[in-house]
């Protein structure tokens, strides 16, 4: 029993990290009907960003308590990364925007190609350590071991999750993109400034994408320009398990990756005696997106792309 | 008309290329011998990688400053370093790249999964391989004549790290993960055999891979099966963030890893929780290398601090051109004659070949993190 608790959390915590850099893919995705490949690579940048902030931090003022240096990263990452959005959107995406929708897709995998190599030059081929500066409480819930840290990274997860439904359902700048997912041209006509709403989409995902950068640098100690790709990757998969477009979505299918992939591998060995080991656990959380694919092709609740059509 | 334009031309070039090709025989190589240098430039492995370069770009630095005669004529080393991005398919394509350039050797790959594929395109095309850090047994038992190595094997360090385990960490339960990879497989395999044969059990076997930084799920259904000791068969990306998770997860066993996590970085990935992790590294510490001292001094003052392998990939420099030098050419055939017969003193230790291309010094080091820093626990041969 607590280690099959000990999985839940440990598959909680991955899923909400998931779930917040899946936001970012799902809300431009919802607006543009582009996948933003390079959305990896933003969270990546606001880890850097914050890391490198944190590092001075802590080489000027040591006595700062752990918590407000890195809040310190984060505060910076968040602006950093915002505006890198806004640049990419501008520069990489809105010339295309009335080209096949092929284009954006390459552009977009080529701006995570370049981001990586300039974080490359930036910051070096090195793993960049994260400072032991957080506390490491640690206290048992049912025999599992749950961290200070991990609580904090689940609970700032769902209040970003609840902001960001917050500001779409009810705020003015929220129903302009409701408005512009619908149908850009109708919502042009009925005066809100596309443009404007779109950058404001991107600007939005990244300033979620800077905090789960940081958040998965100090979970797992350590920050590297390679670590947008993967994590990319499975914030993918994780929009599209749950309805890519869809907000809601996006943080169900988060969740539930996490929590997928950590009992895929804590038990795929036990159950099929060892014929199956732990470096299926990719290979197993896949097949849980193909078969949900297969029975509901919008994903667990994306809507009927023929409905909005 | 057309047609016979068409003859002209395809003459014309075929001239072109038929006297360029000559002229390159007769003038071009002799001046500039070109050696390849390939390991991972880009990718997790990054920073071990271009440390491997820059050990062979100092040799190749020094052994030019010096100047090297060969065949009465003065030649000048070139050093093509190549990135294989650790991986296997990429390894192929830029060992045929380097083939094409026209290089006489490679010291090179960096990893046994890249080395493995790599070495057949050397073997066909007849050129000389010195891995500095391939482990894999594999790599040397294919029967390859241009295959050597300069560090010893995992069949030398499994044992030595498994016969460790059970013996002096007096470890009963033993927990194995490893990476996937043909280095963190072979060596997870070798230590099992070992760990096995010296009476330990093995209670769990999980898997990885080199591109992870989450183990939470498979230490927690390890810890299920409570080891006293976890070995890990991989590389220090894997390793630091590994260490920090078992402590967070409340896991007491101890970390044992091979040389993939005996470097600088993984006390800096794992932090504090690296404390009582013990690895080991083929041959000796740097410091108790016969040239170590100096050799840190020297390669330290251009490149910054040294990750792992450095002194292997600057030995087997040495170690190819004094093949060369007694060949008295660079010719690859003649080269990988003279290759046998090597019998260097050099900073790693004495460089000497088995009838495989395997070296036959073979010293494995053990060490142990202590306040933050790797320190030697003991030397077993």
């Amino acid at each position: 029993m607590d280690i099959f608790t000990q999985q839940l959390v440990n598959g909680l915590v991955l899923g909400s990290i998931y779930a917040l850099v899946a936001l970012g893919y799902t809300m431009v995705y919802g607006i543009l009907e582009l996948i933003n490949f390079a959305h990896g690579e933003v969270t990546m940048i606001g880890a850097m960003v914050a890391l490198t902030v944190i590092g001075v931090l802590v080489g000027v003022a040591p006595e700062l308590p752990g918590i407000l240096v890195v809040l310190g990263g984060i505060l910076a990452a968040i602006p950093a990364c915002m505006l890198l959005a806004f640049g990419i959107e501008k520069i990489a995406y809105r010339p295309l925007r009335k080209a096949p929708r092929l284009a954006p897709l390459i552009t977009a995998i080529g701006v995570s190609i370049i981001l990586q190599n300039l974080a490359m030059l930036i910051w070096g081929r090195q793993y960049v350590s994260f400072p032991e500066i957080l506390p490491t409480t640690k206290y048992e819930f049912l025999g599992a071991h749950i961290s200070l840290l991990q609580i904090s990274i689940v609970v700032l997860a769902f209040a970003i999750m609840a902001g960001l439904w917050l500001l779409v359902e009810r705020t003015r700048l929220g129903r302009a993109m409701r408005a512009t997912a619908q149908s850009k041209e109708v919502a042009e006509l009925m005066g809100v400034n596309v443009d404007r709403v779109i950058s404001a989409t991107f600007i939005i995902g990244a300033a979620i994408a800077a905090i789960a950068g940081v958040m998965v640098s100090a979970y797992y100690g350590l920050a590297h320009y390679y670590m947008g790709f993967m994590l990319g990757l499975k914030a993918f998969s994780a929009a599209v398990l749950g309805g890519i477009g869809n907000i809601a979505g996006a943080m169900l299918g988060g969740l539930l990756l996490g929590v997928i992939e950590a009992l895929g591998a804590g038990y795929i060995g036990d159950i099929t005696g060892g014929f199956l080991g732990s470096h299926y656990q990719d290979v197993f959380a896949f097949f849980v997106l193909i078969a949900v694919l297969v029975f509901r092709p919008s994903g667990l609740l994306g809507e009927r792309v023929a409905n909005r059509a | 008309m057309k047609s016979s334009k068409f003859l002209v031309s395809a003459l014309t070039l075929a001239l072109a290329f038929g006297v360029a090709g000559c002229g390159k025989k007769e003038g071009g190589s002799n001046d500039v011998i070109k050696i390849g240098s390939v390991s991972p430039l880009t990718g997790p492995q990054t920073h071990i990688g271009k440390d491997n370069e820059n050990g062979a770009r100092l040799a190749v630095d020094e052994i030019n400053a010096k100047g090297l005669e060969l065949g009465g004529r003065k030649v000048k080393l070139e050093l093509l370093g190549e990135d294989d991005q650790a991986e296997p398919k990429t390894a192929t394509i830029v060992a045929q790249k380097l083939v094409d350039a026209g290089v006489v050797a490679v010291i090179g790959h960096l990893n046994s999964g890249t080395t493995i594929p790599a070495s057949k395109i050397y073997h066909d095309a007849g050129i000389p391989q010195i891995s500095p850090s391939a482990t894999a047994v594999a790599y040397t038992a294919q029967g390859y004549k241009t295959a050597y190595r300069v560090m010893a094997n995992d069949a030398q360090q499994g044992k030595a790290l498994g016969q460790f385990a059970v013996g002096k960490m007096a470890a009963k339960k033993i927990a194995i993960i490893d990476d996937r990879t043909a280095y963190g497989q072979g060596l997870a395999d070798e230590f099992e055999k070992a760990a096995r044969a010296a009476g330990g059990e093995v209670v769990a076997r999980e898997f990885t891979n080199d591109r992870a930084t989450d183990f939470s799920a498979i230490l927690t259904s390890i810890k299920g099966k409570t080891p006293d000791l976890i070995f890990f068969g991989g590389m220090d990306p894997q390793g630091g963030p590994m260490a920090k998770q078992m402590k967070s997860l409340g896991l007491t066993a101890k970390l044992l890893g091979g040389d993939g996590l005996q470097n600088v970085n993984f006390v800096k990935l794992a932090g504090s929780d690296a404390e009582g992790v013990v690895a080991s590294s083929p041959g000796l510490p740097i410091d108790s290398m016969p040239g170590g001292p100096d050799f840190r001094k020297r390669f330290e003052a251009k490149y910054g601090v040294i990750q792992v392998y450095v002194p292997y990939a600057y030995d087997a420099v040495y170690a190819l051109v004094d093949a060369m030098k007694r060949a008295n050419s660079a010719e690859p055939a003649k080269v990988l004659a003279e290759l046998p017969k090597t019998d260097l003193q050099g900073v790693s230790g004495p460089v000497k070949f088995d009838d495989k291309g395997d070296t036959t010094g073979g010293a494995v080091t053990l060490y142990e993190v202590k306040s933050g820093a790797w320190q030697v626990l003991e030397t077993v041969n």
